[in-house]
């Protein structure tokens, strides 16, 4: 049988172009999983407790897969897991039978890198569909036209290829093309850095990344310093990747499924980016002529943000003001404050998950699926047993607070922080 | 069939190619920016035809590095070169991207292909992967501990190959930080170039006696490693896991230190190869690298003595 054959029969009768490009996001545990789908995403992306590159992330046991494929199937959306180290001989034993539980939870892909691990798939675990992990660092149609030949139905890209490079991707080769839109990235190519093995002995290609590229550095030439030393140091640390303002460039280019970026990430900071890009793509797709990026879109993506945002690779290759050499100040005056669980609309109170202080007097605001928002003070507060409080203290305690208007479980509810 | 492990190197010219040969160099990675990685030095297709010239009848092998990740323009032009190469008599294409082989299945058919994608070439069921698709050889990533090496050399058909000597790169970006930093800085003219010979490096606050080679070529920019691989001391342990290529790394290296290592090596494998059960190191081998050795830069085990997490 030859490998063309082998991509048609398996993949037969499934599509090889998406209508509506996928809007992948990350889960790093159960619960996020749950915001990620219930704020829109077709398709979350987790860790199991092998294989994959976040070895501090929670991780999620084979039992919990299965409730978070079973939750996530309610919404119509899918489940992929990360396999994407390079593994070292060690690593093999167990992968079958690692493989077949995915397959068994539900799963419907894994991401994966080395082929030791695509091709223990394609053999033990059938009906998993492999996707070629970013840490490939896919550049050309070449290597796409290779991954498709040997039963690859998706290829994430490299991080370095700029919408040119889709184009002439797309252009040759039919095969569904992942493509990060959004979330933090490595400044090297993706795979191609052992700082960590080096600094740390830390594994990076095996989850152990301590993420020096973000470390501070003096550049020395002649044995002596480039600069001198009180000015701002030498780092390879990149700014985030945002691409709402080419939402429709990334539609007509072709990419399938666009990718969030942040598996180690709050449910906060997922629910928040998921929401907005979810009404983004929505609004293209109803009047692609008409569409326009709303402000209030930025306004939430910032909220959400850990650190500046650029364009990575898109347009250009990254120069000076994609780097972070100096601290800068966070761009929204938000932070997460709690999880709604409940709404009585009888006595106007929502409960509340505390996630962080609040206080009688607060400014806040309430976020929900679909970009309801709506701000608030913060007027009436009591514990669970009815009792008023002055302030939400604990982490995690169940409060209950007057809203101003309904609010739905799993909307979240921000405070303005800063000044006042 | 008798074990003969072949003593691999680099080349900044022609002229350090036929001294390196005499200084008992079994094969040679040459190429140029354009399709090959971190290379000290170009050589252009006319170059590497008179390199195959020069050294294949003294029995001296030539490897073609294209082993670049390669980009849509790059492909482009790719099938010409290696056309090109096939015509030279290259012994081998070394490559790390996909799209070589693509290339090389229809334009050079029947050149030996080896696999280098560096730091991801990690066990032994990738290198046979590597090898159903054409592969003869599978270089092995720099990260892997002896115990590793060993089993991959067990458990695969292929040749492997193991850096035995000098730097390795630990970090290689698309991006020009070198030149971003001095932008940012506002004061470009400190620097009239970025390249491996510049003697530029950086160092981390906590670490103040270990410098990190930085350089941006055509392909980015490259942090290397701050210590140099030897392992001339326990080279027999390869050599009894029966490693078909033991590679000295010329890169950011003065010919004469690299000649001086070539020697030492030269001697060890042979003393090997005359009586591998009698053999033994001798000190004054890694004497002569001592001496020759920078200061700065430590002689080490890299990974092949440790233990890393994850």
């Amino acid at each position: 049988m030859t490998v063309t054959e082998k991509t048609t029969q398996r993949y037969q009768g499934k599509r090889h172009r998406l209508n509506k490009p996928e809007l992948l996001a990350p889960a790093g545990n159960l619960e996020k999983l749950k915001f990620a789908v219930h704020y829109g995403a077709d398709a979350v992306y987790i860790g199991g407790q092998k294989y994959g590159l976040r070895s501090n992330a929670d991780n999620f046991s084979f039992e919990e897969m299965k409730e978070g494929v079973e939750f996530a199937n309610r919404y119509g959306a899918k489940v992929f897991v990360a396999t994407n180290i390079y593994a070292h001989n060690e690593d093999i034993e167990g992968l079958e039978d690692y493989l077949r539980s995915l397959e068994e939870a539900g799963i419907s892909a894994i991401i994966a890198a080395d082929p030791v691990i695509i091709e223990t798939a394609q053999r033990a675990a059938p009906k998993l569909e492999v996707h070629l992990s970013t840490q490939q660092s896919t550049l050309n149609w070449q290597a796409v036209q290779f991954w498709k030949e040997e039963g690859l139905p998706r290829v994430v890209l490299a991080r370095e290829t700029s919408f040119k490079d889709i184009a002439e991707i797309k252009k040759h080769v039919d095969i569904e093309i992942e493509a990060f839109i959004h979330g933090a990235m490595c400044s090297s190519f993706s795979g191609r850095c052992v700082l960590s093995n080096h600094f740390t002995d830390r594994d990076s290609n095996r989850g152990g990344c301590s993420q020096s590229c973000r470390w501070k550095y003096d550049l020395f030439v002649d044995d002596m310093p480039l600069y001198p030393e009180d000015e701002d140091k030498f780092t390879m640390g990149s700014k985030d990747l945002c691409m709402i303002e080419y939402l429709p460039e990334l539609i007509e280019v072709g990419v399938d499924s666009f990718k969030i970026e942040g598996r180690m990430k709050s449910i906060h900071y997922v629910a928040t980016v998921v929401n907005v890009y979810r009404q983004a793509i929505d609004s293209y797709f109803e009047n692609p002529a008409d569409f326009v990026v709303k402000p209030e879109w930025i306004e939430e993506i910032n909220k959400a943000a850990n650190r500046p945002l650029n364009t990575g690779f898109f347009l250009d290759t990254p120069g000076p003001e994609d780097h972070i050499y100096e601290p800068e100040e966070k761009a929204a005056p938000y932070d997460f404050a709690g999880v709604v669980l409940d709404y009585d609309a009888g006595t106007g109170f929502a409960t509340v998950q505390q996630r962080n202080h609040f206080k009688l007097g607060q400014e806040v605001e309430f976020v929900g699926p679909q970009g309801t928002l709506f701000k608030q003070t913060v007027t009436e507060i009591t514990d669970a047993d009815g009792q008023a409080i002055d302030a939400a203290r604990h982490p995690l305690q169940q409060i209950r607070i007057r809203t101003l208007k309904p609010v739905y479980p799993m909307d979240m509810m921000r405070k303005k922080t800063g000044k006042k | 069939m008798s074990y003969k492990p072949e003593l691999l190197t680099t080349a900044a010219s022609l002229n350090e190619l036929e001294r390196l040969i005499a200084a008992g160099a079994d094969a040679f990675v040459i190429g140029e920016a354009r399709y090959g990685m971190r290379l000290p030095g170009e050589f252009p297709i006319d170059q590497i035809a008179e390199a195959v010239r020069i050294a294949n009848p003294t029995g001296v092998k030539i490897y073609a590095a294209v082993n670049n990740l390669m980009d849509n323009e790059a492909v482009e032009s790719l099938q010409a070169y290696m056309a090109a190469l096939a015509e030279t008599g290259v012994d081998a294409i070394v490559f790390g991207d996909p799209a070589v082989l693509m290339a090389a299945r229809v334009h050079a058919p029947g050149i030996a292909l080896h696999w280098n994608a560096e730091m991801t070439s990690t066990n032994y069921v990738t290198a046979d992967y590597w090898g159903r698709r054409g592969a003869s050889r599978f270089v092995l990533a720099r990260e892997l501990n002896m115990e590793q090496i060993v089993e991959t050399a067990a458990s695969t058909a292929l040749e492997l190959q193991v850096q035995v000597h000098g730097m390795t790169n630990i970090y290689h970006s698309k991006r020009s930080l070198v030149n971003s930093y001095m932008e940012h800085q506002q004061e470009t003219d400190r620097l009239d170039r970025r390249d491996k010979d510049r003697g530029l490096y950086v160092m981390e606050a906590e670490r103040k006696d270990e410098r990190y080679p930085i350089f941006e070529d055509a392909n980015g920019t490259h942090i290397m490693s701050s210590d140099d691989i030897c392992m001339i001391e326990n080279l027999h342990e390869l050599m009894d896991a029966g490693v078909a290529s033991l590679k000295v790394e010329g890169i950011m290296k003065s010919i004469d230190y690299n000649e001086i290592v070539i020697r030492a090596y030269r001697q060890a494998i042979d003393a090997y190869i005359a009586d591998p059960q009698g053999y033994t190191f001798q000190e004054e081998w890694l004497d002569r690298i001592r001496e020759a050795q920078d200061p700065n830069r430590e002689l080490s085990y890299g990974f092949f003595y440790k233990e890393q997490v994850y």
